[in-house]
C-alpha cells in the first residue's frame, strides 16, 4: 500500500503536494526580493499549480485513487497513506509524519489548491504595485503548503502543524500592511484567539490519546477496537467523546470563527482582498469543518457534543447575519457572511450531516472567494475612480455600468448564496436545510432537528438580504460619489479567476443533488449524488452507539417531503431578495429613514446590528482590559522591579563596583602585583594550618593495653623532626630499652598499661631546623582519654 | 647565643635564603630601575637554589642539586635575555625606568 503511487525525489508523491508550495515560499521569502516581479509570481503561481496538477493526478488517475486492487478502487477502501518518515516514537505514541489522501482530504485538497491557484493569479493584478510583493506570494505559498498538511495530515499532530501554520500565515497576511496600527492590530487579534482556540485543540488531542493510546486518524476511527474508550464516562455519565469532541469543537471555533471566538475574522478584514478571499473565506476557516468532519467517528459517538456543535453552529449563523445588516463595509458583510455561512456548515456537522457539511465548504468556498474577488475587483475601480475609502458601499451605487464582468460574477454568487435554483447554495444549503429537518441522532430531542431547522431559515432569511443589499448598493441604482463614476473594470488578470469561480458557483451544486425515493430516483443520473457516495468512504455512516441502537446515519426523507423544504428555502431566498429590492433596489431608500429614525421602534436593532451587538465591548469589558491591568502590574512588579532594577541593572551595578575595585588593582604596574603577591602569599601562611601545636593521643583497649601516638603538628619540617618519650616523669627523654644508647623515637608506642610507671607521660618533639625542643605533657586517665592539655615549650 | 652562631644547622641556611629572598623581592618591588631589577631578581632566584640545597641536603636526595644545577642554567639565560633587553631599551630611550615603559601598556 504505501508505495503506491510511487516516488519522486526520495519523497512519496502525496508530500510532494504540500511541499511544492513550501518550496515556492522558501524560494520567494530568502531571495525573492532580487528577483524581479515576473520570476516572483511565476514561481509562485507555478509551484501551486504543480501541486493542484499533481493532486488532480492522484485522486482521479489509475495511479491514485482510482487504482483498483481487487477490482475495487481504493478510494472505495478508505484511501492510502504514505509516510516520509518517523517522527516521534517514545514508548506506546508512534507519530509518523505522513500524509492521508482519501475521498475527504481528495474534495479538500482539489478546493484549496484549485481555489488557490485562481487567487493566487489573481493576486498578479491586485498586488501589482505593492513593494513588498514576494513577500506577500510566499506567505501565501506558505499558507497553501501549511493547508494542504492540514488536510492531508494523517493523524492529528500533523493536522496541528499545518493548523498552526496557517494560524501563522493568517496573522502575517492580515497584518501585511503593518504601517497602519490598526492593521497590525487586527493580526494580533486573530493570533491571540486562534491561541484560545489552538489550547483547547491541544487538550481535546491529549485526551484522546489518554483514552485511546493512538492520535492516528486511520486507528481512531476504527471503532470496533477503540470505541469503547469514546463511550466511556468521563464526566459524570457523560461519554469522554462528548468532551474530546468539545475540546476540538472550541479548537475549530477559533479557526472557523464561530461563536465565542469569531471577534478576529471580521477584523481579519484587515489584509489584502485575496487573503481574505483565500484564507479568510475559502479554505483556511473552513478547517474547522473539516476536522469536524475528518473526527465524525468521534462526534458520532457522542449525542453532546453534536448538540454543542449544531448549537453553537445555529447561534452563529443567526448571530453574523443579523450583524451583516447594518455593515457600511463591503468586505466586513462579506466577512460576516462568511462567520454565517460557517455556522451552517457546523449546524451540518452538528446533524450527522458531514457530506452536506463538505459540499457546503465547496460550494461557499466558490462562491465566497468569488465574491471577495470582486469585492477586491470593486475596491481596485473605485481607487482608481479616486476614492479614499474604496470599501464604503455608500460611496458606491451604479457600478453595473461600469464594471460588467465583475458584476456578472458577483450577480451570479449572490445568487448562489441566496440560495436561488440552480445556482451551487441552492443544493448546498437546501442539504443542510433538509438534513436538519430530518436527521435523529439517538438520544437527540427530536423537535431540536426542526429548532434547527426554523433558526437557519431565518439566518437565510438574513442572508439573502444582506447579500443583496450589498449588492444592489453597489452595483445598482445610481453612481452616489464620483469617484463610482469614474471607475473602470480590473485588468484580465483579475476578472478571469471571477469568471471561472463564478461558473463553478453556478454548476458545482449538481454533484449534490439530494436522493430522491420515488420516480426522480430514477431520471437523475448517478452523477448528481456524486458527492455523498464519493465521501461515503471517509465518514462515519453510523451513530456509535455500543449497547443501543446503533442506527446510520441518514437525512433521506420522501420525495414529497424533499420538494415541500426545497420549496420553502427557495421561497425564503426569494423573499430576502425582494426585501433587499424594496429598500435598496434603487440606492437607499427613503422609508429607510423613517424605519431606522432616531425615536422608532427599529432603531435599536438597527444600532444593535451597527455596533455589531457589541461583542468586541463586550470582550473589552470582561477579558481584554483585566488582563491589561494584569500585564501591566506584572510588567511594573516582574519586569521593571524585579527584572530591570534588581536583575539588570543591580548585577550591572555589582559588576561596575568589582570593576572599579579591580581597576585600581590591576593598573599595569607589575611591581604593584607582586606586592600583592607576597601579601598574599603571607597571608597563605599566616591562616593555613602551620602553627598547629604537636601532642600526641592514647588509647585504651580492652586488652589492657595502652597506645600512645605522636602527632607532630603541621608543618614543613614535621616530617623530619626528632621525637622522644618520657614515660617516668624525670623531665629527661628515656632510653630506648632495646638500645640504651638511643632515645625512645617510636611514634606509636603500645605498651601494657601497668608497664607505665607514670600517669604523666611527656613527648618530646626537636624541630632539626631550629633545633628547637617542644615538651607536651598529659596525664594519661582511663575513659576520658581526650582531655587537651596545652604544649609548654622546654628549653 | 653561642649555640645559634657557631652551631651551624639547616636552619641558619634556610634563615639566609629567606632573608635573600626578601631583599629580592624588595628590591623589585621598590626599585624603577629595570637593570637593578634583574640584578634582584637573581637574588630570589639564588635564595631558591639555596632552599633547593639545604633540603637536598637535610634529606639526603640529590635531584634537589640538580634542581639548582638547571635553575641557575636558566638565570644565566635568563639574565642575558633581560640584560640585552635592557640594553635595546637603553639604547632607544635613555633611560631603563620601569614606570615610564609604558608604551605596551594598552
Amino acid at each position: 500500500m504505501d508505495q503506491l503511487p510511487g516516488k519522486f525525489a526520495g519523497l512519496p508523491l502525496l508530500a510532494w503536494i504540500p511541499l511544492l508550495p513550501f518550496i515556492g515560499a522558501l524560494i520567494n521569502l530568502t531571495i525573492g526580493r532580487r528577483l524581479s516581479r515576473q520570476t516572483v509570481h511565476t514561481i509562485a503561481i507555478a509551484s501551486v499549480a504543480a501541486a493542484c496538477g499533481l493532486a488532480l493526478f492522484l485522486v482521479f488517475s489509475k495511479q491514485g485513487l482510482f487504482r483498483e486492487i481487487n477490482g475495487v478502487p481504493i478510494w472505495k477502501a478508505g484511501g492510502f497513506t504514505q509516510t516520509v518518515y518517523s517522527w516521534i516514537e517514545v514508548g506506546s505514541l508512534k507519530i509518523d509524519l505522513s500524509f492521508t489522501l482519501d475521498t475527504l482530504s481528495a474534495v479538500m485538497i482539489i478546493i484549496v489548491t484549485f481555489v488557490g491557484t485562481l487567487i493566487h493569479i489573481y493576486s498578479t493584478g491586485y498586488m501589482a504595485h505593492d513593494p513588498r510583493y514576494a513577500a506577500f506570494f510566499g506567505y501565501l505559498n506558505l499558507f497553501m503548503g501549511s493547508m494542504l498538511t492540514l488536510v492531508l495530515g494523517s493523524n492529528l499532530p500533523v493536522m496541528f502543524i499545518g493548523w498552526e501554520g496557517v494560524g501563522l500565515c493568517s496573522f502575517l497576511l492580515i497584518g501585511f500592511w503593518y504601517e497602519r496600527e490598526d492593521y497590525a492590530t487586527a493580526g494580533r487579534k486573530a493570533f491571540v484567539v486562534n491561541r484560545i482556540g489552538d489550547f483547547c485543540f491541544l487538550l481535546g488531542m491529549f485526551l484522546l490519546f489518554w483514552a485511546a493510546k493512538s492520535l492516528d486518524f486511520k486507528t481512531l476511527a476504527n471503532t470496533s477496537q477503540v470505541g469503547a474508550s469514546y463511550v466511556q464516562p468521563f464526566w459524570g455519565s457523560e461519554r469522554l467523546a462528548a468532551a474530546a469532541g468539545i475540546f476540538l469543537f472550541i479548537g475549530a471555533c477559533g479557526k472557523s470563527a464561530q461563536l465565542p471566538l469569531f471577534v478576529w475574522l471580521p477584523d481579519a478584514m484587515a489584509g489584502p482582498t485575496p487573503v481574505s478571499a483565500l484564507i479568510h473565506a475559502a479554505t483556511m476557516v473552513t478547517a474547522g469543518v473539516y476536522m469536524v468532519c475528518r473526527l465524525s467517528f468521534l462526534y458520532a459517538a457522542s449525542t453532546t457534543a453534536l448538540i454543542v456543535v449544531a448549537t453553537v453552529g445555529l447561534l452563529t449563523a443567526l448571530a453574523a447575519a443579523f450583524m451583516a445588516f447594518a455593515q457600511t463595509d463591503l468586505k466586513k458583510v462579506l466577512a460576516y457572511s462568511t462567520v454565517s455561512q460557517l455556522g451552517f456548515m457546523f449546524v451540518a456537522a452538528g446533524t450527522g450531516n458531514w457530506t452536506a457539511a463538505i459540499f457546503h465548504l465547496g460550494t461557499h468556498a466558490f462562491f465566497k472567494a468569488c465574491l471577495f474577488l470582486g469585492a477586491g475587483s470593486v475596491m481596485h475601480g473605485m481607487e482608481h475612480g479616486g476614492s479614499t475609502t474604496p470599501g464604503d458601499i455608500m460611496t458606491m451605487g451604479g457600478l453595473r455600468k461600469h464594471m460588467p464582468i465583475t458584476r456578472i460574477t458577483f450577480l451570479v454568487s449572490c445568487l448562489a448564496i441566496a440560495g436561488i435554483f440552480p445556482f451551487a447554495g441552492f443544493f448546498s444549503k437546501d442539504e443542510i436545510l433538509g438534513g436538519a429537518f430530518t436527521v435523529t441522532p439517538p438520544g437527540w430531542p427530536l423537535w431540536y432537528g426542526k429548532i434547527l431547522w426554523g433558526g437557519l431559515l431565518i439566518a437565510a432569511l438574513g442572508t439573502a438580504f444582506y447579500m443583496w443589499r450589498l449588492y444592489f448598493l453597489v452595483f445598482g441604482g445610481d453612481e452616489r460619489t464620483d469617484a463610482a463614476r469614474k471607475a473602470h473594470e480590473s485588468p484580465a488578470s483579475m476578472t478571469a479567476p471571477l469568471v471561472v469561480l463564478a461558473a463553478l458557483a453556478t454548476v458545482a451544486g449538481f454533484i449534490g443533488v439530494p436522493h430522491f425515493s420515488g420516480a426522480w430516483a430514477h431520471k437523475l443520473p448517478s452523477a448528481t449524488h456524486a458527492l455523498s457516495t464519493w465521501l461515503a468512504p471517509s465518514v462515519s455512516s453510523n451513530w456509535y452507539n455500543p449497547g443501543g441502537e446503533s442506527a446510520a446515519i441518514t437525512n433521506h426523507a420522501g420525495d414529497s417531503k424533499i420538494f415541500a423544504l426545497m420549496a420553502i428555502a427557495l421561497a425564503i431566498g426569494v423573499l430576502g431578495i425582494g426585501l433587499a429590492w424594496m429598500f435598496y433596489g434603487k440606492g437607499p431608500s427613503k422609508t429607510l429613514d423613517t424605519i431606522y429614525a432616531e425615536d422608532a421602534p427599529m432603531r435599536p436593532i438597527y444600532e444593535a446590528s451597527k455596533a455589531k451587538l457589541w461583542v468586541d465591548e463586550i470582550y473589552d469589558v470582561v477579558f481584554v482590559r483585566p488582563f491589561k491591568w494584569l500585564a501591566r502590574g506584572l510588567f511594573e512588579i516582574a519586569d521593571r522591579f524585579v527584572i530591570d532594577t534588581i536583575a539588570v541593572n543591580g548585577s550591572a551595578f555589582v559588576i561596575g563596583l568589582l570593576g572599579r575595585v579591580s581597576r585600581w588593582v590591576q593598573n599595569g604596574q607589575v611591581q604593584r602585583y607582586l606586592a600583592g603577591l607576597v601579601v598574599g602569599a603571607a597571608l597563605v601562611f599566616l591562616i593555613s594550618d602551620f602553627r598547629r601545636h604537636p601532642t600526641f593521643e592514647y588509647e585504651y583497649d580492652d586488652a589492657g593495653m595502652v597506645t600512645l601516638t605522636a602527632d607532630p603538628g603541621a608543618g614543613i619540617m614535621t616530617t623530619t623532626s626528632k621525637i622522644a618519650w618520657d614515660l617516668d616523669n624525670d623531665g629527661q627523654p628515656d632510653p630506648d630499652p632495646a638500645n640504651p644508647d638511643e632515645l625512645r623515637d617510636d611514634p606509636v608506642l603500645k605498651l601494657r598499661a601497668g608497664d607505665i610507671p607514670s600517669s604523666t607521660v611527656t613527648l618530646f618533639i626537636e624541630d632539626p631546623i631550629s633545633r628547637k625542643r617542644l615538651a607536651v605533657t598529659r596525664t594519661l586517665e582511663r575513659g576520658s582519654p581526650r582531655a587537651e592539655t596545652p604544649d609548654q615549650e622546654a628549653k | 647565643m653561642n649555640d645559634i652562631l657557631f652551631n651551624v644547622g639547616y636552619g641558619h641556611f634556610l634563615v639566609l635564603a629567606a632573608v635573600l629572598f626578601l631583599i629580592g623581592v624588595g628590591g623589585v618591588m621598590v626599585r624603577r630601575n629595570a637593570l637593578i631589577i634583574l640584578m634582584s631578581v637573581e637574588l630570589m632566584l639564588n635564595a631558591a637554589n639555596m632552599t633547593l640545597i639545604t633540603f637536598a641536603r637535610m634529606w639526603g636526595d640529590l635531584s634537589g642539586h640538580t634542581f639548582a644545577l638547571i635553575v641557575i642554567a636558566v638565570a644565566a639565560a635568563e639574565a642575558s635575555v633581560g640584560l640585552a633587553i635592557v640594553v635595546a631599551v637603553f639604547r632607544g630611550r635613555r633611560n631603563v625606568d620601569v614606570d615610564r615603559l609604558t608604551t605596551l601598556r594598552h
